[in-house]
């Protein structure tokens, strides 16, 4: 049989490369679905937002409510409480923030109640900060939610929210 | 599966299936004729336990399945049914709950066996690195098998676990999202583990084929820590390590039935029949007892994400042992420096699982650290050093000169020196 030379692309290439290409394309489109079915579906992304009455909650208690299956902190401060919590240097922050910035009304602290270490719910009114102590590996939060000692590298999550009257808070 | 097999079939019947699917002839090589060293000590026998136990976890827990419901509002009732209503449910619970407890001790064992023996050494480090993954498969099974019964520590204990992912920069919370399918550890999160957990055991029994595999390739290796040179130094498989396997299972199996008739609730924690409350954390959160150790080299880090690179690298160090170990004495019993090592090595483990199971506080943090510190220590300084500057001890001649003494005359004695003179180098 007489040799024969192909120097140019042939009719073995074009379907070699465009076997690969297809399957390529379908392995991605394959993998994606199995991959992306894990994400929070449509509907836990439903229970976006929570609406809480504020009016019965007394001075100096934390009430907790659920948003989005997670813990969320109302804490109604004390006058002593906020002092406590303006007079921090931000020298001593870990993840520095000022109080102002982390609550809308004064008296009224909101903070998602999951430790942003590993995911425990800290307890209120109890460490050296009398803001939370997380009893999971030891982190101490503020009376503004801030990290001050312990593991967690952030301050207790802000959640969105927002005042719809004067007892009635909207979060999420 | 090393080297053509000797079987020849005795009936027809046999002898018609072996021409057409040899799989008579690879039983009869792997675990009939495979010559073993004759001087295997009990500490071989948790191979055989654990592929026991891997069976047993399977057997109890798709029959624990058919009456299981992973659905956050009924698993834990559901597992409350097995107890009182479901047949034997009781101890199909109690067994596949404490089983796991078995696999993790003869795995430990099986674990320090090899560290202590060298038995990672070449030409074995393929089987040591499928050992390894089989123990990062057990792990994940044994995590996700605790989550199902929905009690206080499963949801809290998952919780933490899968937290260990927010540590990852700029898409762990992404990605610790993607695990729970939600924004909290909830129904999506006990759904896919049930999923997950009733696939990983399969998944082991696929690698533990490979390991058994790669182990028929080189062999065992064996306390002497020298490889078998001519016949006289091995015993064919059955019946001689099949009664060994035997007996010990079975004195395994009463230690085993001891925790489950007598003690079942020993291992578990008072706080898990009490269900999960998203909304409250137990006082005092800590893991199964057989990833305590790895729990304290997390805690023992003052930094999230640093915390979570320390415990896994403590477990990933142990793969590359083999090349860590400058070594070529398999032996710790030639190894007059490295066998105390190693016994500091299991006694930092074991206060490790100690100081993981106490609250974060006080001295035991301190502890924790200087703890942490030695264990990497022994991985990444005393073991690569102590192969170079050990003098180790003259190594037998042979298998069986180690087993029947020198016997031999002093002829064999001096060739044993001979013989071992090239592997001196410690």
């Amino acid at each position: 049989m007489a040799e024969i030379i192909l120097d140019d692309p042939n009719r073995r290439d074009f379907l070699y490369i465009a076997t690969g290409a297809v399957g390529a394309v379908l392995v991605g489109g394959a993998v994606w679905p199995l991959i992306n079915q894990m994400e929070p579906d449509a509907s836990t992304l439903a229970q976006a937002t929570t609406e809480v009455d504020i009016g019965g909650i007394a001075e100096g208690q934390i009430v907790t409510i659920k948003w989005q299956g997670k813990p969320v902190f109302v804490r109604h401060r004390t006058a002593k409480e906020i002092a406590d919590a303006r007079a921090a240097p931000m020298s001593a922050l870990k993840d520095p923030a000022t109080d102002e910035s982390r609550a809308q009304k004064p008296e009224w602290l909101i903070v998602v109640g999951i430790c942003t270490h590993l995911g425990c719910v800290p307890l209120g009114h109890q460490g050296p900060f009398e803001g939370w102590f997380c009893p999971c590996h030891g982190s101490v939060y503020d009376t503004a939610g801030r990290i001050r000692q312990g593991p967690a590298p952030k301050n207790l999550v802000l959640p969105p929210y927002k005042y719809v009257s004067d007892t009635k808070v909207q979060i999420g | 599966m090393s080297g053509p097999s000797t079987y020849v079939p005795k009936s027809a019947a046999a002898r018609w299936l072996e021409t057409r699917l040899p799989i008579l002839g690879l039983v009869h090589s792997s675990f009939i004729a495979f010559p073993n060293p004759r001087n295997l000590n009990y500490f071989w026998t948790f191979g055989g336990i654990l592929a026991f136990m891997l069976v047993a976890q399977i057997a109890t827990g798709v029959t624990l399945a058919m009456h299981y419901t992973p659905e956050s509002t009924l698993a834990f009732s559901s597992v409350e049914h097995i107890m009182r209503d479901v047949n034997y449910g009781w101890l199909l619970r109690y067994v596949h709950a404490n089983g796991a407890s078995m696999f993790f001790i003869a795995v430990y064992i099986h674990i320090f066996r090899g560290i202590y023996y060298g038995s990672y050494k070449a030409p074995r480090e393929v089987l040591w690195l499928l050992g390894i993954v089989i123990y990062l498969l057990m792990m994940a099974t044994g995590f996700m098998g605790y989550v199902l019964p929905w009690g206080q520590m499963s949801g809290w204990g998952a919780t933490v676990i899968t937290s260990l992912f927010s540590a990852i920069p700029f898409v762990g919370n992404a990605v610790t999202q993607w695990l729970w399918g939600g924004f909290a550890v909830d129904n999506a999160t006990l759904n896919r583990f049930f999923s997950l957990h009733y696939l990983l055991p399969f998944m082991i029994a696929g690698v533990v084929v490979l390991h058994i595999w790669a182990l028929h390739v080189p062999g065992s290796n064996n306390p002497a820590g020298i490889e078998p040179k001519s016949s006289k130094d091995t015993l064919p498989f059955h019946p001689y390590f099949t009664v060994k396997d035997g007996f010990s299972l079975v004195c395994f199996l009463v230690f085993y039935a001891w925790f489950v008739f007598f003690i079942p609730n020993y291992l578990n924690h008072a706080d898990n029949y009490i269900e999960f409350n998203p909304l409250v954390t137990p006082a005092h959160i800590v893991p199964e007892w057989y990833y305590l150790p790895f729990y304290a080299i997390l805690r023992s880090i003052p930094d999230k994400l640093g915390g979570v690179i320390a415990m896994f690298s403590a477990i990933v160090l142990l793969a590359f042992l083999p090349w860590l170990d400058t070594s070529r004495i398999k032996s710790a019993n030639y190894r007059p420096l490295y066998r105390i090592a190693f016994w500091f090595f299991v006694l930092d483990a074991i206060l490790l699982g100690f100081i993981g199971s106490q609250p974060p506080e006080g001295g035991y943090v301190i502890a924790g650290q200087l703890l942490t510190a030695y264990y990497f220590i022994h991985l990444l300084v005393i073991v690569p050093l102590l192969g170079l500057f050990e003098t180790p001890r003259p190594l037998p001649a042979s298998i069986a000169d180690a087993v029947l003494g020198h016997g031999h005359g002093s002829a064999a004695a001096m060739s044993a020196r001979a013989t071992s003179a090239p592997n001196t180098r410690g």
